[in-house]
């Protein structure tokens, strides 16, 4: 960031030179790039070991790697694109844009954020150091579940201590993001008329700070089951592997919403602009928000419903998670309503969003297919399953990252990207994405397992249409990291408000903005409540 | 909040800091050591304890660096105000963390062991697998001792639980007694109410030590007695860890108050760690209730 060199003594404020900038840096911008890049590298790195699955599963048999390394990389492919590289750019997001976006001068507790990304690089070393290790790396499934995950050789440990790592990560960096929102805002800039991104990371804030510590003492007994004696998943001690199940999953649900919430604040954001009106329904988008949150920490068991539950409960998490389409179905009409009789134009990160509204809807609604009780009982476990959290997570969450980054990428190197590559970008990742994982949803139905290394031949068609959808896709994302790079290298200078709707504190500020924008408090009257 | 002091001053945001990158280096080589010892390898000791020297080193450094920013006038209200969010959400995550294990100490009781037993519509597991399996809380005959040893016996909690109860009560009272103190500017309240506290508290993890190894080496509780002994030595141990670096982190305020830190009206640490404390008290008082008691 040369540019930012420029602002060096804005404040009286400097910063050394070199590599000690950034490892010492307590600056929300600094903090929120390096969140960004790693996050990239790790979108890399996950999607080199999703691109081995689609490999080995081009053709029925075993053609490429063996059974365990297989299962190690669906395995770390989950974990690293769970905590390395969604969760992070969350986090890099609301890093740059918070205090831009409230009016503050930097996030509340500037050491502690620094503290919560360097964590990053160390977990994931730890992590993924095991793959070099005898035995290989975990190889029991993300969800970690006992006996199976119990039997992994030297990883184990590794794996413990990152998740116990990348945890206090997560949750030094929501309570940075509470403090700031709750106490850095602007005079002026009210709850209500806080941008969603904002409102929507507060909740997904709260929901880390809930249900990260869960992850901690789930895998905490994990590893006293394996080391120390404890029965805890054990029956014959007394305990119940179905435990670690109910523990996990009463984070894992919430998790699945701190993942994708932030993707509402920044479709919420992007909507309005380029369809140059005002967000329709802000506060019911507020409210639902919250109730989506509310309900993800009462369905957990929905992940479980064939491991033998009283029927009681096979209801009760049944209903409750139907009852999640409520809240999500307000979002989606409220997208669709903004749009509605608009002016809309179709630049990359407008083209992004719709993509995601549409595709995630997708998503959902398969979600709502598993939610039923007696149809999961045939669904579980298939690549239906497969099929319907990668429609959320990757033209859910990862779409409206792509989405963001398009939005704000003049924002933050002051130069406009190239658009022609942007769109091409969006057009072969939105058809190959659906060459990989639309079909997913026709072999779960057919009944083919999930994480398996060798199918049954009748698989074979759609396998080999969905790897090649899949390589398309891994190829086309080289795509975005050039235009990234061509931004910050340079390209027509951006204004400050960059687009024609664009509205929000963020957009008084230059491109770039200075190293410490907001260290006095900006004018009441420019706050507009410009998402309302 | 913000609009009050916005007006006439600027948040304190610090300068670089070296001690983020320090910690994060040391539990970093801490979590490696542990994972070698874990896995046998010989120098895992040495590795944790380099990686605990530099925790501690760069508690002194950051921690230091704060309180010098403190004392130097550098924080307000408004800088208090996110502290104060920072630790109640930090205390918070702890609950949770709490919240985790005693889910599994309620799931066990309530639903597995009986499940066990051939309650509810588990009756084929009963029959199969342990027919002569009887639920019982506390839980000493267990389905399998296959790779288990069971108890003889659980501890009381009319003997040294309560009387720690107590004394863990009394300790909340003597620290608000000397935040009482502070708040009025009385030092030598505040700093007897602080000895007293981090008196009690060692009493206390000094009591829980002897229990457990009365638990050990009398009664045949241990970690490996199945699910009671799990669950007992999960809880009171994370507690028991709580109530330590609980008792260090008064002993630090007890030396700043000797020193002269802290005002009448400007004390977070102390107020942070006068919760932290409370929190402890609360988790033990759930832990009386439900591991020893009933």
């Amino acid at each position: 960031m040369s540019e930012a060199a420029a602002h060096h003594d804005d404040h009286g404020h400097h910063y050394n030179g070199g590599i000690s900038r950034w490892l010492t840096t307590t600056n929300h911008k600094d903090i929120g790039t390096m969140y960004l890049v790693f996050s990239l590298v790790m979108f890399f790195i996950g999607g080199a070991m999703a691109m081995i699955i689609r490999l080995e599963l081009f053709k029925p048999g075993l053609q490429f790697v063996d059974p365990q390394l297989f299962n190690s990389m669906t395995t770390l492919h989950a974990l690293v694109m769970i905590f390395g590289a969604v969760m992070p750019a969350w986090t890099g997001f609301a890093n740059w844009m918070i205090p831009m976006m409230i009016g503050a001068p930097d996030m509340a507790l500037p050491r502690l954020n620094n503290w919560s990304f360097w964590i990053l690089p160390f977990a994931f070393t730890l992590l993924l150091s095991t793959l070099f290790m005898p035995g290989g790396g975990p190889a029991g499934g993300w969800t970690m579940l006992p006996p199976l995950v119990l039997q992994t050789g030297m990883a184990f440990p590794f794996l413990i201590f990152a998740v116990h790592f990348l945890g206090a990560s997560s949750i030094a960096g929501a309570i940075n993001v509470v403090a700031t929102v709750f106490n850095l805002r602007a005079p002026g800039m009210t709850l209500m008329k806080l941008p969603l991104f904002v409102w929507t990371w507060i909740i997904t804030a709260f929901l880390l700070i809930a249900s990260m510590p869960v992850l901690a003492g789930a895998v905490t007994m994990l590893l006293t089951d394996k080391y120390f004696g404890t029965s805890f998943f054990s029956a014959a001690g007394g305990g119940d592997p179905v435990l670690f199940q109910h523990i996990f999953w009463f984070f894992g649900h919430p998790e699945v919403y701190i993942l994708i919430l932030p993707a509402f604040g920044i479709v919420s954001a992007i909507i309005p602009t380029f369809a140059r009106k005002p967000l329709f329904g802000y506060s019911s988008m507020v409210y639902a928000a919250g109730a989506i949150a509310f309900l993800s920490f009462i369905v957990w068991a929905h992940h479980m419903f064939t491991v033998g539950m009283p029927l009681a409960g096979e209801l009760f998490f049944m209903y409750a998670t139907v009852l999640i389409a409520v809240p999500t179905g307000v979002k989606v009409f409220n997208w669709v309503a903004t749009m509605w009789q608009s002016s809309m134009t179709f630049e990359t990160p407008m083209l992004f969003a719709i993509a995601f509204v549409v595709l995630f809807t997708i998503g959902g609604f398969s979600g709502l297919m598993l939610g039923v009780t007696p149809v999961d009982f045939q669904y579980h476990d298939t690549y239906f399953v497969v099929a319907h959290f990668h429609y959320v997570l990757v033209t859910g969450a990862v779409f409206a990252l792509m989405a963001g980054t398009y939005f704000w990428l003049p924002k933050w190197t002051g130069h406009m990207y190239d658009e022609t590559l942007g769109k091409w970008h969006f057009w072969i990742s939105t058809i190959s994405v659906n060459v990989l994982f639309f079909p997913q949803h026709f072999l779960g139905l057919a009944g083919m397992p999930r994480r398996i290394p060798d199918y049954a031949v009748q698989f074979a068609d759609w396998n080999m249409v969905s790897s090649i959808g899949g390589f398309v896709f891994g190829l086309s994302q080289f795509m975005f990291v050039i235009v990234i790079v061509k931004c910050v290298r340079g390209g027509a200078k951006a204004t400050d408000r960059v687009w024609e709707g664009a509205r929000g504190l963020e957009w008084t500020l230059s491109s770039p903005p200075p190293y410490h924008s907001f260290a006095t408090p900006p004018e009441p009257a420019t706050i507009d409540g410009g998402y309302r | 909040m913000a609009t009050a002091h916005t007006a006439h001053r600027h948040y304190y945001v610090p300068e670089s800091s070296q001690w983020p990158i320090i910690a994060t280096i040391a539990i970093f080589t801490m979590f490696l050591g542990g994972a070698l010892t874990l896995n046998q390898i010989s120098q895992g000791h040495e590795v944790l304890g380099a990686g605990f020297l530099l925790f501690v080193y760069m508690l002194f450094g950051w921690f230091g660096t704060v309180i010098a920013e403190s004392e130097n006038g550098k924080f307000g209200d408004w800088e208090d105000t996110s502290f104060r969010m920072g630790m109640m959400w930090f205390i918070f995550s702890e609950v949770m963390f709490f919240a985790a294990f005693f889910g599994a100490l309620f799931y066990t009781r309530v639903l597995s062991v009986p499940w066990l037993a051939g309650a509810g519509t588990k009756v084929a597991t009963h029959m199969y697998l342990w027919p002569n399996f009887l639920a019982d809380w506390p839980l000493l005959k267990i389905p399998n001792n296959y790779g288990f040893k069971e108890a003889k016996e659980v501890v009381s909690a009319w003997g040294v639980p309560a009387l720690n109860t107590a004394i863990l009560l009394t300790s909340g009272a003597t620290v608000t007694w000397a935040h009482w103190a502070l708040k009025l500017n009385k030092r030598g309240q505040l700093i007897i109410g602080l000895m007293c506290t981090v008196a009690l508290g060692i009493l206390f993890v000094s009591l829980q030590a002897k229990e457990y190894g009365h638990a050990y080496n009398e009664l045949g509780l241990t970690l490996n007695a199945g699910i009671y002994g799990a669950t007992f030595f999960m809880l009171t141990g994370f507690h028991g860890f709580h109530v330590t670096l609980g008792t260090i982190m008064l002993f630090v305020i007890l030396m700043r108050s000797i020193r002269g830190h802290f005002k009448p009206e400007h004390h977070f640490a102390f107020e942070a760690v006068a919760w932290y404390w409370h929190f402890v008290d609360v988790v033990w008082i759930g832990l009386f209730i439900f591991v020893y008691w009933i």
